[in-house]
């Protein structure tokens, strides 16, 4: 759509050899257990394995048969197994099962474990404790990166949102740093590296210590500067309902590496289409950074043009038509497919957001950023929560639409949760627990002053959490840092104001002109001041650990806006959402930036509450 | 660039160090650098030589020491070597834990690259015997940051030191120690989990985590039984109601169920269950109990009104489940009654404690027909309000009737038109329209 913003941003590199990579690679290691075998995947690895490799890839080198790992007693008959997996000790204890019942059953066979991307140690001890350490090789295979996109990278690791902010184990930190090298050793070297929070700065260690080997090529670079974000620096933007179209569409049908299936409802046939969703695909690209609102203008006057250009053909003659056929035709049909898809998956999110009152949720939310009509706001979740459980029958769905319209208020201000049991479905006292712990949950004790609440808050978080953890989540849990946050970031635009969201002024536009994300805002302002001077006061609301170095190839070098410069590879250390990407794509065309996202996973509110959910064994 | 480094002061002014001087052949800095070998298993043993390394430490630091991360970023270049991004110190801000151990910060800065895979061939651990050795492996660990070796050093404690002396110093660690709880979690070691949330005071964790077993019991009579066992542990006061409600409730679906399971009532019949009530939150079965139980006396055990008291269901939510369960029953009596108040005089009059458009929203949702949607349209104060959702609804009459009250000729003009010509609706607004005693404001 029109957006009129600096053309002269510079060009992204080419991601594209990052697959290539990782297929040599995990060719190298198969044919490292020569003859035919069986190939075992991890399910969250299929559709990874899909975006670099098929089938036929396997076959030629001799994979016989594909089984999803399902933690069951496996069929196979082959001599020889091959295990593609996640370092996971449950996934390691059913290998170790697998080979020593068929040591009891005189069954002779190889088996070779591939983690990915790395392994663990205590996944290694598992096999010795098991006794079969020796009788099953193991492998790493290094494929850390995914390219979704023209610029957005992903590790596809969402339990490092888990295990880093909620278990407090640091297992990935290594694992990002190795990611970053990878970005540095093919794309840098980077002059600069901004940042804030605990495992960012711990990331930007592990990444120094790598490349400390003078690794340094005297090249161009293709990435000049880099942010590291950790997710708990900002909770509220992940958790708020997305409204531009590529958050929507991820919030409602579910992005998974980068493709997404919609179902008979968007077909409008009885089958259900997978799609990918990126910059190939022309209509979405133009369509992916939109606010809601102007999606259907815009697809209806795509629809017209295509009218339009079918309609060509009526008066021509057999020549004409030929030509038409041969050099039209196609891209027309294409275009065709593409819009019907989108037509039909606009009209679909506008039917599930109508039923649930989006609406009024929104306004919800909306007035809870703005520190407004609380009371209302409340009142309005309770009565939604109480709706909400009479129409779904399934507990799961039910807490994480329960606890997304409840996120607001837990995580801006503290509150009573009134008989909280009642609604959410009686095991989910676990999941109270873990949202206490990661500080998105405050309660209040009726009949307790605000001040003596704090304290108790902070008591609660110091006894449980670790370090300089703690602080972030403390921080979250104080109301009024938020608050505070948002008035010197100026994250609320005034109310009131008319905002066109046809003609975005600010990044706020991803939330209706509502809400400046916190993270992209930072992001900002750290770009703008080249550092974080002018900006203590905030770091000190968010906890430190901010930090801005820079790198020493040529000093006066640095300060010259060269192109690399302007590409700015933004790392999200627990994940990022849909919207952030195009606030931070929007930011970019504001002010001549390339922005390339590398994150751990994207993430949206129902997949962060479902981190947290502890209603399973 | 000579900076001072809060290492330094901290190690001068804290009398904790003092056994420990740079220069000697101390036994205790042996110890420290073969641990940190051992954790860095491909350490390049160059020189001690702390210097060539600059350190900066950015938080905790005056605002002055930021800019000139901005302004004198050039002359932090180390000028040796090509790589030249700073280290930034994770170490600083941490508060210093009360063990005399802490040493390891002092070695920070060295070029280490951690190879884990290496760690256990390269590196026997078994050489770390003495608890002083064991301890400054797990604080060199660490300080690495690096969660894959801290959990390494972790398991061979475990497996070389008995639990209370590793639960005495994890309490001092607590980042060793989140590690060595997720990995406990992960290894299902449930037992030992609970022994050391048990040795470090944090009796409510380990009630939850005793209580978390119930989610592995699948048979509803021992989850129930193992529920009644848990109102015993020493659960935080919060946690304790909410363990005993979900006791109550479970106990009680478990009756209700084996009622309910042979389906002889004719409502039952007429609208078969499409699951078992076991294990719903409690507003499922309030529901439940409200569609299926409605108007069984207050001592049943499925009788809405004992689940509404057992369970302190405020007056809000039990109306909102009430009205939810009723209307798509389409028992409109009940659904009035819900609502229906007396006062002292005897007279009745509708109250509700959650808004009149609400209930209209939920009866539209149930197709209430129009006469039953009405009633409770006119209920709205606000006539905004009310005029939106009766022109949502089609509530011709209420649109009507209140413009007419608003005394606003021209919006009954305009209204005129949405209707039918000739229908009922039509022939009121003509009325309206050439009724002289109304005096319209416009």
């Amino acid at each position: 759509m029109a957006h009129t913003g600096r053309r002269d941003a510079p060009e992204l590199p080419d991601f594209s050899l990052l697959k290539r990579l990782a297929r040599d690679q995990l060719i190298y290691l198969l044919e490292q257990l020569p003859g035919k075998k069986d190939l075992f995947i991890d399910a969250d690895l299929m559709s990874l394995l899909d975006r670099i490799a098929n089938v036929t890839t396997l076959k030629q080198h001799e994979v016989d048969k594909l089984y999803k790992v399902e933690l069951k007693p496996i069929v196979s008959t082959s001599d020889q197994l091959c295990f593609l997996i996640r370092p996971r000790i449950q996934t390691v204890k059913w290998i170790a099962d697998i080979v020593n019942s068929d040591k009891a059953s005189g069954r002779f066979r190889r088996y070779k474990i591939i983690f990915t991307p790395q392994k663990f140690y205590a996944c290694e001890t598992v096999l010795e404790e098991q006794g079969v350490y020796g009788d099953v090789t193991t492998d790493e295979w290094a494929f850390y990166l995914l390219p979704l996109d023209d610029d957005i990278i992903s590790l596809e690791l969402p339990e490092f949102f888990r295990d880093n902010f909620l278990e407090g184990d640091q297992r990935w930190v290594t694992t990002a740093g190795s990611a970053l090298r990878l970005v540095y050793s093919l794309y840098g070297p980077f002059s600069k590296v901004y940042g804030i929070g605990r495992c960012a700065k711990m990331v930007y260690e592990s990444w120094r210590d790598q490349v400390e080997d003078g690794e340094q090529k005297a090249r161009q670079p293709e990435i000049g500067n880099v942010f590291l974000i950790d997710r708990d620096v900002d909770f509220v933007t992940p958790l708020c309902s997305q409204v531009v179209y590529e958050g929507l569409v991820d919030d409602i049908f579910r992005i998974k590496c980068g493709s997404v299936e919609f179902g008979p409802e968007v077909t409008s046939s009885d089958k259900s289409l997978k799609v990918m969703v990126n910059s190939q695909d022309k209509v979405f690209n133009e369509i992916r950074n939109e606010h809601f609102s102007n999606v259907f203008g815009f697809l209806s006057q795509k629809a017209r043009n295509l009218q339009t250009a079918y309609d060509k053909r009526r008066g021509m003659d057999i020549q004409q038509m030929k030509t038409f056929v041969s050099e039209e035709l196609k891209g027309l049909k294409q275009e065709h497919r593409l819009l019907s898809l989108h037509i039909g998956a606009s009209e679909c999110i506008m039917k599930k957001k109508t039923k649930q009152d989006f609406q009024e949720l929104l306004k919800t939310e909306h007035s809870l950023l703005e520190g407004f009509e609380v009371r209302e706001c409340i009142s309005f979740i309770e009565e939604h929560i109480n709706r909400q459980v009479r129409q779904h029958k399934q507990s799961k769905t039910i807490v994480v639409d329960l606890l997304r319209t409840q996120r607001c208020r837990s995580s801006l201000c503290s509150y009573n949760l009134i008989n909280r049991n009642i609604s959410y479905g009686i095991e989910h006292l676990l999941t109270f627990a873990n949202l206490k712990q990661i500080g998105l949950l405050v309660e209040q004790q009726p009949g307790e002053t605000l001040t003596v609440m704090e304290s108790k808050v902070g008591k609660l978080v110091n006894d449980k959490t670790a370090g300089k953890l703690t602080d972030a989540f403390s921080s979250l849990a104080k109301k009024s840092n938020f608050r505070a946050l948002s008035k010197r970031l100026v994250l609320i635009p005034k109310s009131g104001e008319e905002y066109d969201l046809r003609v975005p002024r600010d990044m706020a536009y991803i939330f209706s002109g509502a809400y400046i994300p916190l993270s992209c805002k930072l992001i900002e302002q750290v770009l703008e001041r080249d550092g974080w001077t002018g900006l203590e006061e905030v770091t000190r609301m968010l906890n430190g650990h901010e930090f801005a170095v820079t790198g020493g190839t040529n000093g006066t070098e640095a300060r010259i806006k060269t192109d690399p410069q302007r590409i700015i590879l933004v790392m999200f250390l627990g994940g990022c959402t849909y919207s952030e990407i195009s606030a931070l794509r929007f930011l970019g065309r504001e002010k001549g930036y390339k922005f390339i996202v590398l994150t751990t996973a994207i993430t949206n509110s129902a997949r962060l509450l479902e981190a947290l959910l502890d209603n399973h064994a | 660039m000579t900076r001072p480094k809060p290492e330094d002061d901290e190690y001068w002014n804290s009398s904790k160090f003092s056994a420990f001087t740079f220069d000697d052949e101390d036994d205790e800095f042996t110890k420290m650098k073969e641990s940190k070998r051992a954790v860095n298993s491909m350490l390049v043993d160059d020189d001690d030589d702390d210097d060539d390394v600059e350190k900066v430490s950015w938080s905790g630091e005056p605002i002055g020491s930021i800019s000139w991360s901005v302004k004198e970023t050039a002359s932090s270049i180390r000028s040796s070597g090509e790589q030249s991004f700073p280290k930034i110190d994770i170490t600083p801000s941490l508060p210093k834990q009360g063990s005399g151990y802490s040493l390891s910060s002092l070695f920070k800065g060295k070029q280490q690259v951690i190879c884990c895979s290496g760690l256990a061939k390269v590196f026997s651990l078994e050489r770390f015997r003495s608890l002083q050795e064991k301890l400054l492996l797990l604080d060199e660990a660490v300080s690495e940051n690096d969660g894959n070796v801290i959990t390494a050093v972790l398991i061979y404690l475990k497996k070389s030191l008995s639990k209370e002396i590793l639960f005495r110093e994890l309490m001092l660690r607590e980042i060793a120690l989140r590690h060595y709880v997720h990995y406990l979690k992960e290894m299902g070691e449930q037992k030992l989990l609970v022994e050391l949330m048990k040795a470090l005071g944090r009796t409510d964790d380990m009630a939850l985590m005793q209580y978390k077993e119930h989610l592995n019991i699948k048979d509803e009579g021992q989850r129930r039984d193992f529920l009644k066992n848990c109102l015993s542990l020493p659960f935080s006061q919060d946690d304790a109601i909410h363990v005993q409600d979900h006791y109550t409730l479970l106990e009680r679906q478990i009756i209700i169920e084996a009622n309910d399971k042979r389906g002889d009532a004719e409502i039952f019949k007429k609208f078969p269950r499409k699951a078992s009530i076991l294990n719903m939150p409690i507003i499922t079965t309030l529901y439940y109990s409200c569609f299926y139980h409605y108007g069984e006396s207050d001592g049943t055990f499925s009788s809405p009104a004992n689940i509404r008291k057992t369970f302190r269901i405020s007056e809000k939510q039990y109306i909102l489940t009430a009205l939810g369960a009723r209307a798509k029953l389409k028992s409109w009596f009940d659904v009035d009654s819900l609502f229906n108040t007396k006062n002292w005089l005897g007279y009745t009059k509708k109250r509700s404690p959650i808004g009149f458009h609400r209930v209209v929203d939920i009866l539209q949702k149930n197709n209430a027909p129009v006469q039953v949607l009405q009633e409770y349209m006119n209920l709205i104060d606000d006539p905004e309000l009310k005029l939106s959702l009766a022109q949502k609804y089609k509530c011709h009459d209420i649109v009507i009737d209140t413009y007419r009250d608003l005394k606003d000729r021209q919006q009954l003009i305009v209204y005129r038109g949405k209707v039918e010509r000739g229908s009922k609706e039509d022939k009121k607004i003509e009325e309206l329209l050439c009724n002289m005693q109304i005096r319209w404001k416009n």
